[in-house]
């Protein structure tokens, strides 16, 4: 489930390269299983420059909101509008179809700073 | 997640499924947390109309096993708790809260000193609420002794059959029943409830349930700095009797007469995100309510609310979304009532 083509950080989202500097990112798995039934994604627009670290939307399950952290520095290129009409795609397929957007990277070394997949495991405890 | 010190599950698998079962067939929950609490001896009656708001006079035209919902006040008309009173054949029976437990006894106990009444805690029943248009039917087929009770049980009625109590109660605005039991025989009793098709629920769906239901959630939608005039809990103050007293009645009199006090409404999202608790409703800029439940509706497919708000509030507003200003709509509850939405 995780793996090794992916990359994440502790606020359990996940990056994926796609082509060249352009890389998706989601939610992991494990975080759609402590939120639970996903109704509302609120995500940044295409076009808007983000940095790692920063608040950049938030993800709603019936029982909880939690906020949405930007893994990476660089410009949206493009957002999952199938999981912002139907949320429960992140919690069917958080790492495929439930991805949320697209980044173009500021620098493409920053993956190697991310977690791996054996890593984020571990700081699951799976 | 602890509740009251109790470890209770928020869901057992999806939170919408658990809630869709009570909806349309049949789910269970485990309120065992909740306090059970007999009240035997020649005052019981006298005692329990001076401490709680609706007056329990009433029950005896309709007989053992009559239920009761009411406010327990404090001399400030704020409400300590509310609770479920049975008409028993030694005296009553009161159900509050798990999170209120500790403060709910001290003032109960302390009332009791000028009565001639003993007060006895449950804590050897365990309690299990089964709840949606085809609960009676399943208890009933677990249960084959009790179909024909069942068939002609009254909503807030209850009797006793070999040492379970069953009365037709609940918290999902639902048809359903509360069951309360030996503890030591309520995990079979459950297993053959999962047996007959009915769902194992957590606290999660129970809070959406109550919430499309408009029922209250302590803590949270009223407490003890909130009069039932503020919370839609008006109808469990009983004035009728003018000769009887009670704690709060004069605090809340006077509450009534000012009628200023702020209201409680239903809220509907009709902007964007998901509304709760805390966030403000906004009327021409300027603040006049707050959110005190908040959720999204499984049944409705949008986002619903509890409200506190001013009393002059009409039916447009904006709810504070982290700093976006969305517009609402605001109705009279309940949102939901046996299965169907009430509001247009």
């Amino acid at each position: 489930m995780y793996t090794a083509d992916m990359k994440f950080v502790d606020t359990h989202e996940w990056v994926r390269a796609e082509n060249g500097d352009e890389v998706s990112v989601g939610i992991t798995h494990h975080a759609q299983e402590l939120l639970g039934d996903l109704v509302y994604v609120e995500l940044p627009a295409v076009g808007q420059t983000i940095k790692t670290g920063d608040t950049i939307g938030v993800v709603e399950s019936v029982k909880a909101a939690s906020d949405l952290y930007s893994p990476v520095s660089g410009q949206i290129t493009a957002i999952n509008d199938a999981v912002v009409s139907d949320p429960t795609l992140a919690n069917s397929e958080p790492h495929t179809a439930g991805w949320l957007f697209k980044v173009k990277l500021d620098d493409i070394a920053e993956l190697d700073t991310l977690l791996s997949a054996d890593k984020y495991k571990s700081l699951i405890g799976g | 997640m602890d509740f009251g010190g109790w470890a209770l599950p928020v869901n057992y698998g999806s939170q919408i499924k658990e809630h869709e079962s009570v909806r349309t067939d049949a789910g269970m929950f485990d309120v065992s947390h909740m306090l059970i609490t007999d009240i035997h001896g020649v005052d019981a009656k006298s005692f329990l109309r001076y401490l709680i708001s609706n007056d329990v006079n009433k029950l005896e035209k309709h007989g053992v096993g009559k239920a009761l919902y009411s406010g327990l006040l404090n001399n400030e008309a704020g409400i300590i708790d509310d609770l479920i009173v049975y008409l028993m054949p030694f005296g009553y029976r009161i159900v509050t809260n798990a999170s209120t437990e500790a403060k709910d006894m001290n003032w109960i106990r302390q009332v009791a000193t000028n009565y001639k009444v003993e007060l006895f805690n449950r804590r050897d029943l365990a309690m299990l609420a089964i709840q949606g248009p085809n609960a009676l039917k399943k208890v009933s087929s677990v249960h084959p002794h009790i179909t024909d009770n069942l068939e002609v049980l009254k909503p807030f009625m209850a009797f006793e059959a070999n040492s379970f109590f069953y009365a037709r109660t609940g918290y999902t605005g639902e048809n359903g029943l509360e069951v309360m039991l030996p503890r030591e025989e309520a995990a079979g009793f459950w297993q053959f409830l999962i047996e007959a098709g009915v769902q194992p629920c957590g606290l999660g769906a129970r809070d959406t349930l109550r919430l499309e239901a408009g029922m209250n959630l302590y803590g949270h939608d009223m407490d003890e700095t909130i009069n039932p005039l503020a919370c839609n809990m008006d109808w469990v103050v009983d004035l009728s009797d003018e000769s009887r007293d009670f704690i709060g009645k004069k605090a809340y009199q006077l509450a009534k007469l000012a009628s200023d006090s702020d209201k409680q409404v239903g809220i509907i999202l009709e902007g964007k995100g998901v509304l709760r608790e805390g966030q403000k409703i906004i009327i021409d800029g300027a603040e006049c309510g707050t959110i005190t439940s908040g959720t999204f509706s499984p049944t409705l497919k949008i986002s619903i609310a509890i409200a506190r708000v001013k009393h002059d509030v009409g039916d447009k507003a904006y709810a504070d979304i982290r700093g976006n200003l969305e517009p609402v709509r605001i109705i009279n509850l309940p949102f939901v009532r046996n299965g169907k939405k009430l509001f247009e």
